[in-house]
């Protein structure tokens, strides 16, 4: 075990599957000599050369598509997205691109690659370095959609995405780059795509979240455990292929179930978990499902009051749960 | 532009297709390929009128330039990326009438999709041929990301890029020929300006005559060829694919050349061109314009014709048959494939 940050995990990930794997390679906006603008990929430039760590023109859609093209050619591309905000001029590699290789050839091709966006708020990055996009990429069949919250599962995500045969966006969220510090296990570690994790045990109230809203879930839990509420908190780890069995059981486990994202709410992500357990535990249930997210204003702006308005932070999701646990 | 005569004899004296290196035999494969690419086209047509199958997209009057560049390469090594008139350039690189068929009929056993995508979306990972969607252009960045790992694994492997005057004006395409440049890459882009995107002529496409002029932005050649004239587009190709193998980067080239039918089978193509600009382009055919050629040439005798035409015939016939009674997919096939890795829900 050593404590790492979720950078350091993340370039540790890069770092160990390109040593291991002579197909894997990073294509992006200033991951070369300058290390990438939040330094994840610091140090491999010299390491592996700049057939292997690229940097590429100022053009998403050439990224994306690049990333396609050596995928189809037997490379494992790992494209980065400078930040999130940027993707849109990927989008249609992605959605008709990216997400249809295996459906249209019925198998016949598959593309293995990862894209990773630094994503979402809290970092005075206004409209534009602020936006969560986890819901618009999780609707389209085809693709594999993770955000990890810890730098454990930032670094175990990052290889089974490399690992993977399919198309998967790996969301890291900008805020817990440097604050949240953890412990990552030694050697080959790999976390499956597609599993949730409980990263407390709770018994009153379940609170499910992913990224940054984790790391709140946790301060909100510890303070709900200072009220006598034990809380639940379940990490979704991935937002594609959701983990239906653990968000269910948590439900059934304590009747009472908040969803937290820092995405706007229409047709989010929350909305799938309550739909999920909607159709699945109904009758465990001891009060609607509720969630608390970003309001549903077009992206963050960059003024800190309206920052602050905007953000879940943890005395508001407390507040909410509070409001949970007293029904 | 004028048709201009069939030269038989190249400089010096020698057929035109040996001085450019092709035996008799692989001038006539050339020649046989582009008979069955219309042979399955027309015959497509056919069964669309009568009802028989939903859409048709044609790759008539452009077997010339699909054939004729397709025929520099490697089948097998190198890697193509089609787009959906390519029809020629895939047959070229070893799929089949039948192949096509059942794409045409939409059956479960079409090697392109099994049957879920449109006729003319190409793809074959076994023969090097890159699926293609709807959007066009997309497929350029794919041949620059195949480009990309060949180099990267240092194998000399040529990747070429088809598409159509009207995705000149996509974003995709300048990504794609601003990235090859930049890093050299074995890639061929093969511009079929055929002179319309579906309806627009390409005075409404773009401010200038050749699409291959733009080339000079992004540091490699640009050619322009009569794309009726098979051998000439064979001489640019190869030149533009020996460059490439040579590590000497990116050409595009741009083959001049006409489609015969509509934009498709749900197109009236009479509403923005006139007839006439039609019938004078059939008289520019580059099949017809080819086999005279080789008549002239002395290799396509009447026996050596009547073979070929035979084939060609037989193998319409037969995937015809087979497709039309071949089954369709289940509704089960409706969910498989979405990950190579199937999910559990």
């Amino acid at each position: 075990m050593a404590v790492k940050t979720v950078i350091e995990a993340i370039r540790d990930g890069m770092d160990e599957e390109m040593a291991r794997d002579p197909g894997v390679f990073l294509i992006g906006e200033d991951v070369g000599n300058r290390g990438g603008v939040f330094l994840a990929s610091d140090g491999l430039f010299k390491k592996y050369g700049e057939l292997r760590v690229i940097d590429s023109p100022l053009a998403e859609s050439c990224i994306v598509g690049v990333a396609i093209g050596a995928a189809v050619n037997g490379m494992r591309p790992i494209a980065e997205i400078q930040f999130a905000d940027f993707i849109a001029p990927a989008m249609n590699q992605i959605i008709e691109e990216a997400a249809r290789f295996s459906y249209r050839t019925a198998g016949d091709f598959n593309l293995p690659m990862v894209i990773r966006a630094p994503w979402g708020g809290g970092v005075h990055g206004a409209l534009y370095h602020s936006q969560s996009i986890e819901a618009t990429f999780a609707h389209i069949p085809g693709l594999k959609v993770v955000a990890p919250g810890t730098p454990a599962d930032a670094k175990g995500l990052l290889k089974a995405a490399i690992r993977d045969p399919d198309p998967v966006l790996y969301l890291e969220h900008k805020r817990t780059y440097r604050l949240v510090k953890g412990d990552v296990p030694n050697g080959d570690h790999v976390v499956p795509i597609g599993k949730a994790d409980v990263k407390r045990e709770g018994k009153d109230l379940s609170l499910i979240a992913y990224g940054l809203m984790l790391t709140y879930c946790l301060e909100v839990a510890e303070k709900l455990a200072g009220d006598g509420i034990s809380a639940e908190v379940l990490d979704l780890r991935t937002i594609k292929p959701i983990d239906r069995a653990a968000i269910i059981a948590t439900a059934r486990k304590t009747g009472k179930v908040l969803v937290v994202h820092e995405d706007t709410p229409f047709a989010g992500v929350a909305a799938e978990v309550m739909a999920i357990i909607m159709e699945n535990a109904f009758d465990a249930l001891d009060a609607p499902v509720m969630r608390f997210t970003g309001p549903d204003v077009p992206a963050m702006p960059f003024n800190h009051v309206l920052e602050e308005a905007f953000m879940p932070s943890p005395e508001k999701i407390l507040a909410k749960a509070r409001e949970l646990a007293a029904q | 532009m004028a048709l201009k005569t069939t030269e038989v004899e190249a400089k010096g004296g020698q057929s035109r297709h040996r001085s450019l290196g092709l035996s008799d035999e692989q001038a006539l494969r050339i020649y046989e390929v582009m008979r069955l690419a219309r042979a399955v086209d027309e015959r497509m047509w056919l069964i669309n009128r009568q009802g028989r199958a939903p859409f048709v997209i044609s790759c008539q009057g452009q077997e010339g330039a699909q054939v004729g560049t397709a025929a520099a390469l490697r089948t097998g090594y190198d890697w193509v990326a089609p787009y959906y008139r390519d029809a020629g350039v895939i047959l070229w690189f070893g799929m089949t009438a039948r192949d096509q068929m059942l794409s045409f009929f939409a059956r479960r056993e079409d090697p392109n999709s099994g049957g879920r995508q449109m006729p003319g979306h190409f793809g074959s990972r076994r023969l090097h041929i890159v699926t293609g969607g709807s959007p066009v252009a997309t497929q350029l960045l794919h041949a620059a990301g195949v480009a990309l790992a060949s180099k990267q694994r240092k194998e000399d492997a040529v990747t070429a890029a088809y598409f159509g005057e009207g995705a000149a004006s996509q974003g995709d395409t300048h990504e794609a020929m601003n990235f090859a440049g930049i890093h050299k890459l074995a890639l061929v882009f093969v511009c079929e300006n055929n002179g319309y995107a579906i309806s627009v002529p390409q005075s409404h496409q773009m401010a200038i005559q050749n699409v291959a002029d733009r080339a000079a932005g992004y540091g490699f050649p640009g050619v322009v060829v009569d794309g009726n004239d098979v051998l000439a587009c064979y001489e640019v190709a190869r030149q533009a694919v020996e460059r490439a193998r040579r590590g000497e980067g990116p050409t595009l080239i741009e083959v001049k050349t006409y489609r015969f039918t509509a934009h498709s089978s749900d197109d009236d193509d009479k509403r923005y061109r006139p007839a006439e600009e039609v019938a004078i382009w059939r008289q520019k055919d580059p099949i017809q314009r080819y086999a005279t050629y080789l008549r002239e040439a002395g290799i396509l005798r009447d026996p050596v014709e009547a073979a070929i035409t035979g084939r060609v015939d037989q193998q319409v016939d037969e995937a015809t048959e087979y497709a039309e009674q071949a089954p369709d997919p289940t509704p089960d096939d409706l969910t498989t494939f979405v990950y190579k890795q199937e999910l559990k829900p």
